[in-house]
């Protein structure tokens, strides 16, 4: 049976914690170093599939106080995917008004997850 | 003509992350009279431009971006109907607590204040702090102004980049770039560790593959008009550059990231005593500066890491606020028992505590003087070690903290003196 120890930081929080997460034959079997659940799903996600929430702008237009409206992707995506999202965003221009949680733009990147916004404007 | 002076029990400066939780938390504690003077035109602070996300995980359970974790409070300070004045500046703050401020619609206001809590924030250390060669070209930002060109503005700053100081904002900013189509060549970090968190290097510089050279520097800048080229070499344990280990990078932006500075002009003036340390206000158990009924809390006290921690510590602030207002101190003859750091502890906050009006358990927060691994955070009552917590790895960059007992101090009414250290074992 192969045994693999991998070394990471969580990067759910700026607490950073080291997490050791432990596979056999590709599977893992523990994660440890973690200070709460989201480290310990943080772990066996990045060994087997990376993923990411995208943060960026779009433009806005009709906004008295914004040129640009702040956006997310509604849940991390795949970490492959990150310039995929950026370049579909690149051409989409938001319209004011716009509240947090507005859908900018759906099923992003074929994701299946939505871009929303993080700001009002 | 002068205006008849105004009166407020509670006057907030700053409506960034620090005021909004103080003002919220003043109002909360049951002293409705608050007031938030903010300079710019809406609230929330530097959270509007910090667009990436992270932000809430302890305070909501959940990860929000700057504006979302901005949103939260300013929509409780607009439950609570907390009064608040946007595109006022304060001017000058007095040590019997008189706040001026100005502003377009109102021009100059003096507001006579029952409390103070001191909210400004910091600014980024700028280049002329470092001493940096060359011309004085365009295309040299602090990756501060540099985000907020890109996030607020909508503009992108250059499309080759080279980053001097791996702080936060540069960590982010190295990937915000890079998202928005430029090239970022690399992050040089004079110090032999990073300034910025962990998780950001992971996430911003090792997701893109921009490398992070640790003990390098700049030393030439090219360009007369915009920025043609950097120098970068290697530096010695002394900091001094390593001739034959300059590399050149064409590129057409700088950007800073080499610190934050609290924001204490307003305090100074006061009188306000200020550490040498962390350049914010010398403060007590309730967030009290060294002038009664002033408190300060946020990133003019001591630059945070972590959102949370400045609202948690800015809604202690409100309260005593609050507090002091309503009940007042009793007036002593000192400002408590010192808290002394040593050994590798280069600060704590606070740095007096009088038992009798610290809660039932005290966060004291400190950063740490260099890189450790596997080293013990020793917690002193005089001579007794009273707590003693190993932790694999500390560094500058990540706040620490130890909490304190309520009991443990008053079960030792003659204490002198409270230590924070590091031990080896």
């Amino acid at each position: 049976m192969a045994t693999e120890i991998r070394e990471l930081i969580c990067i759910n929080c700026p607490l950073g914690c080291p997490l050791t997460v432990t596979l056999e034959d590709g599977e893992v079997t523990s994660v440890s170093g973690n200070t709460c659940p989201r480290g310990d799903a943080y772990g066996r996600k990045e060994v087997t599939n990376p993923r990411r929430t995208v943060t960026t702008t779009v433009p806005v237009d009709g906004s008295a106080t914004e040129h640009m409206v702040s956006v997310k992707t509604a849940t991390d995506i795949p970490k492959g995917k990150i310039f995929d999202v950026v370049s579909e965003l690149a051409g989409v221009r938001a319209k004011a008004p716009i509240a947090i949680g507005d859908v900018v733009l759906a099923n992003v990147a074929g994701t299946g997850v939505d871009v929303i916004a993080t700001k009002s404007a | 003509m002068t205006k008849q002076i105004e009166r407020h029990a509670i006057v907030v400066v700053g409506g960034g992350p620090a005021g909004l939780a103080a003002a919220i938390a003043a109002y909360e504690a049951g002293e409705h009279d608050v007031i938030i003077l903010e300079r710019d035109t809406k609230l929330g602070g530097i959270l509007n431009q910090c667009i990436h996300n992270g932000f809430g995980l302890h305070t909501f359970k959940e990860e929000l971006t700057g504006p979302e974790y901005a949103a939260r409070y300013e929509q409780r300070a607009n439950e609570l109907c907390i009064e608040r004045r946007l595109g006022t500046m304060v001017v000058d703050i007095s040590a019997d607590r008189v706040v001026t401020a100005v502003s377009a619609e109102a021009g100059i206001t003096r507001m006579q204040a029952g409390a103070v809590v001191l909210a400004m924030g910091c600014r980024e250390r700028p280049r002329g702090g470092l001493a940096t060669p060359g011309y004085r070209p365009a295309g040299i930002f602090s990756a501060g102004t540099a985000q907020r060109l890109v996030n607020i503005e909508g503009q992108l700053p250059g499309r080759e980049v080279v980053i001097l100081g791996s702080g936060d904002i540069g960590l982010i900013m190295a990937r915000r770039m890079t998202l928005e189509g430029a090239h970022v060549a690399c992050v040089a970090e004079i110090m032999p560790y990073s300034g910025g968190l962990k998780r950001n290097i992971v996430q911003c510089l090792d997701d893109f593959g921009i490398p992070l050279l640790l003990s390098h520097t700049v030393v030439d800048i090219e360009g007369r008009d915009r920025v043609e080229a950097v120098t970068i070499a290697e530096v010695d344990d002394h900091l001094r550059p390593i001739p034959g280990t300059e590399v050149r990078y064409p590129c057409d932006t700088l950007m800073l990231s080499v610190g934050l500075l609290p924001e204490n002009e307003l305090s100074r003036e006061a009188g306000v005593e200020i550490s040498p340390v962390t350049r914010g206000p010398v403060v007590d158990e309730s967030l009290q500066t060294s002038i009664p009924g002033v408190f300060a809390c946020g990133n003019v006290l001591h630059v945070h890491d972590l959102v949370d921690y400045v609202s948690e510590e800015a809604s202690a602030a409100g309260a005593q606020a609050a507090r002091f207002v309503t009940e007042g101190f009793e007036a002593k003859g000192s400002r408590g028992i010192p808290v002394t750091a040593t050994d590798g502890v280069r600060y704590t906050v606070p740095s007096f505590i009088d038992p009798s009006r610290m809660d039932k358990l005290l966060t004291v927060r400190f950063r740490v003087a260099n890189e450790y691994r596997d080293r013990y955070v020793s917690v002193y009552l005089d001579d007794e070690r009273i707590q003693h917590r190993k932790k694999r790895v500390m560094a500058p960059g990540e706040m620490e903290q130890v909490v304190l007992k309520r009991s443990d101090l008053e079960a030792r009414p003659n204490l002198a003196n409270i230590t924070i250290k590091l031990e080896e074992e």
